[in-house]
């Protein structure tokens, strides 16, 4: 429609080999994030999926730098983000921001919500009290709130308006991108779809790029523009979600897929078919190989030596696995159409 | 043959110093032998308060105001107190949202299993270990025999869910309340853990009331779906049918709110915009006697806040829907 989008879109944040390591007892380490390596383009969003511990929030943590990175590159448009300091630092800080999970346990419930919206606007605009208030004003209908929500503390709002006051926070500082760690899982499916629709408009107004992680592949599909897979600490695949979703290579995503198809003979054929068993391995120390293997029933020998390395299987569609290409992949088609039959 | 669960009329009000505020209006529904009801609604909609008027387990302030609650024939309104507890984790159980919170942090898997059936079956400490570790088995918990001497936090999330599945089915209940058993689980647990419970009730032959406030992610294990808002049952009907047709605006409003999978040549499109429902479920006390969905409904008229609510009608041989614009038979 618009210039901007005919345009081709240009980087804003480039995550190069980023790895997140904690210590753990007896000398151990947890593998939290393992190299992992993305782009995220003005105006679009990047969906990151995967299982509780595969890594999804602290990669959202080590890039907004709330957990240090252990090596690796992050670069917010030229600049190398994890080696800004000062001044420089609190400037960058204004261009991305975060919306979290729990919108109970992220906002201060003793201070009122027109407080709470200011903060980053006193702190890294260096606004007055007065003029932060006048932009704290604005900002509240945009995100669907009256002006005078103001005036009212946290526990006076429902779980979907006080998400609705962390994404205005978010948005004080005029952000061009921000981080949403399963910024809708806490919500009902009512809420979730308002919330959803917000994030789109803004987006769609404002330009605003997205992170956003979420366990749920649905509301991933209908927001990102591009997806990524994490297993324990590592992308394993990686695309345009079009493409992703038409056709997906990895045996783990096919596991995801089955588990969020809707009810149906389809989502019967997968699940016998491709859902995996039992929970990730531990990330502290994991085997070599391809960590995915253990739970894979379509892993050879070479698999638990040799880790895969991603490798192009459509334009901009990346995939970790052996295999690929020499597995039949799954068939998607005639699920709905046998139901409507 | 009579239903295991049968709620005829359930009111549950809450007594405050104002007056008393209605939670729960006119709730009827009834559940067969290894059958499961799935009870779908927003939160505040009075799903959860429900599952604890059943399990006689209402908290302070809020009383029973009328109706009846059949277990197998028995009003668990009106039993005392100690043949409710005999009731209680034997007859009729309960799995919690929160697998973290409901497991008591400093006794091992292994006794709070045991608790039950020592406390029900009059077990011995030796046999009701062993049950124990059968029922860790029947879960499908990896190496039973240790996890029955760990303690919870030692187990992942998924783990404890299953943890409180063999609690809730170790005396064979007759009825399983689950309340929102997997929201706190990754959708690939969840799907493992959704599975056992169907295994586990073709087993047993309990019947299961299920809330949850994603249909579409129990579909397939429901017989029947019963959709609550503020406190008043909109939609009554088969599974599928309800899905298919959903006929009360609040339920195809559910229903489209959830973005849909798709996949192979149809993943190619661009999304749909989202459809939402305005607004918020009315909070207890300002819920009228009309349709208390009106406000946020595209269908209303004059007339849903001018009349009460019209009272559940058949729509089709077991469907009932109470709106006095009901949606019209989707065209497939």
């Amino acid at each position: 429609m618009t210039a901007v989008e005919n345009a081709r879109p240009r980087p804003i944040l480039q995550v190069n080999d980023l790895t997140v390591h904690f210590p753990a007892a007896g000398g151990k380490v947890v593998h939290a994030v393992d190299g992992v390596s993305f782009v995220v383009h003005e105006g679009r969003s990047l969906g990151i999926v995967g299982e509780s511990g595969s890594g999804k929030s602290t990669t959202a943590q080590g890039v907004m730098r709330l957990v240090p990175a252990t090596s690796g590159q992050v670069v917010l448009r030229d600049e190398d983000f994890l080696a800004m300091r000062g001044g420089r630092l609190r400037e960058a800080r204004r261009r991305i921001q975060m919306v979290f999970q729990d919108p109970f346990a992220s906002l201060d419930p003793r201070r009122q919500a027109g407080e709470l919206v200011a903060e980053p606007l006193r702190l890294l605009e260096g606004l007055s009290r007065r003029a932060a208030a006048d932009r704290v004003a604005e900002l509240l209908p945009t995100v669907g709130l009256p002006p005078e929500a103001a005036f009212l503390y946290p526990h006076q709002f429902s779980g979907g308006q006080r998400q609705r006051l962390c994404i205005a926070r978010a948005l004080a500082t005029a952000p061009e991108l921000i981080v949403c760690d399963e910024a809708v899982s806490a919500l009902d499916v009512a809420i979730q779809a308002q919330i959803l629709n917000l994030l789109r408009r803004l987006q769609q107004e404002r330009g605003i790029a997205y992170i956003f992680i979420s366990h749920d592949l649905g509301v991933v599909q209908h927001l990102c523009d591009e997806i990524a897979v994490m297993y324990l600490g590592q992308i394993i695949e990686q695309g345009p979600t079009a493409s992703f979703f038409s056709a997906p290579r990895h045996p783990y995503s096919w596991s995801l897929i089955s588990a969020a198809v809707p009810a149906g003979p389809l989502r019967e054929r997968l699940k016998a078919r491709y859902l995996v068993k039992g929970e990730p391995p531990s990330p502290i120390d994991p085997p070599a190989g391809c960590r995915f293997a253990g739970r894979c029933a379509f892993a050879v020998d070479r698999c638990r030596t040799e880790t895969p390395l991603p490798r192009p299987v459509a334009p901009r569609h990346f995939v970790a696995c052996h295999r690929a290409g020499e597995i039949e992949a799954p068939d998607f088609s005639s699920g709905e159409m046998a139901r409507s039959a | 043959m009579i239903p295991i669960l049968s709620v005829r009329d359930l009111t549950v009000s809450l007594k405050r110093a104002s007056g008393t505020v209605p939670v729960l209006e006119r709730l009827s529904f009834e559940l067969d032998r290894g059958r499961t009801i799935a009870l779908v609604g927003e939160s505040g909609c009075g799903k959860s308060m429900t599952a604890l008027a059943i399990m006689g387990l209402l908290p302070d302030g809020f009383a029973l105001e009328k109706g009846s609650i059949l277990l197998d024939g028995e009003d668990v309104t009106k039993v005392p107190p100690a043949r409710l507890r005999a009731l209680r984790g034997n007859a009729m159980s309960m799995i919690f949202q929160e697998p973290m919170t409901a497991l008591n942090p400093v006794f091992t898997v292994g006794d709070q299993i045991c608790e039950a059936l020592r406390l029900h079956q009059g077990l011995g400490r030796q046999a009701a270990m062993e049950r124990a570790l059968a029922m860790l088995k029947a879960v499908q918990i990896p190496a039973a025999e240790q996890r029955l001497h760990a303690y919870p936090h030692a187990l992942s999330g998924g783990m404890r869910q299953r943890v409180m599945i063999a609690m809730a089915l170790a005396c064979r209940p007759k009825l399983l309340i689950a309340d929102e058993p997997t929201t706190a689980l990754d959708v690939t647990v969840q799907a493992q853990v959704f599975d056992l419970l169907k295994e586990l009730q073709e087993e047993m032959g309990t019947a299961i009331v299920l809330i949850t406030h994603d249909l579409g992610a129990v579909a397939d294990i429901t017989d029947t779906v019963a959709v609550l808002y503020a406190g008043r049952c909109v939609e009554h009907g088969p599974t599928l049918e309800v899905m298919e047709a959903p006929r009360h605006p609040y339920t195809r409003g559910l229903m489209a709110c959830s973005p849909h999978l798709r996949l192979g040549a149809a993943a190619a499109g661009v999304p749909e915009p989202l459809q939402e429902i305005p607004g918020l479920v009315p909070p207890l006390g300002q819920r009228p006697p009309s349709c208390a969905f009106a406000p946020r409904c595209a269908r209303a008229t004059d007339k849903c806040s001018a009349q009460d609510q019209p009272p559940l009608a058949a729509i089709s041989p077991d469907h009932e829907v109470s709106c006095w614009h009901p949606e019209e038979r989707a065209v497939a």
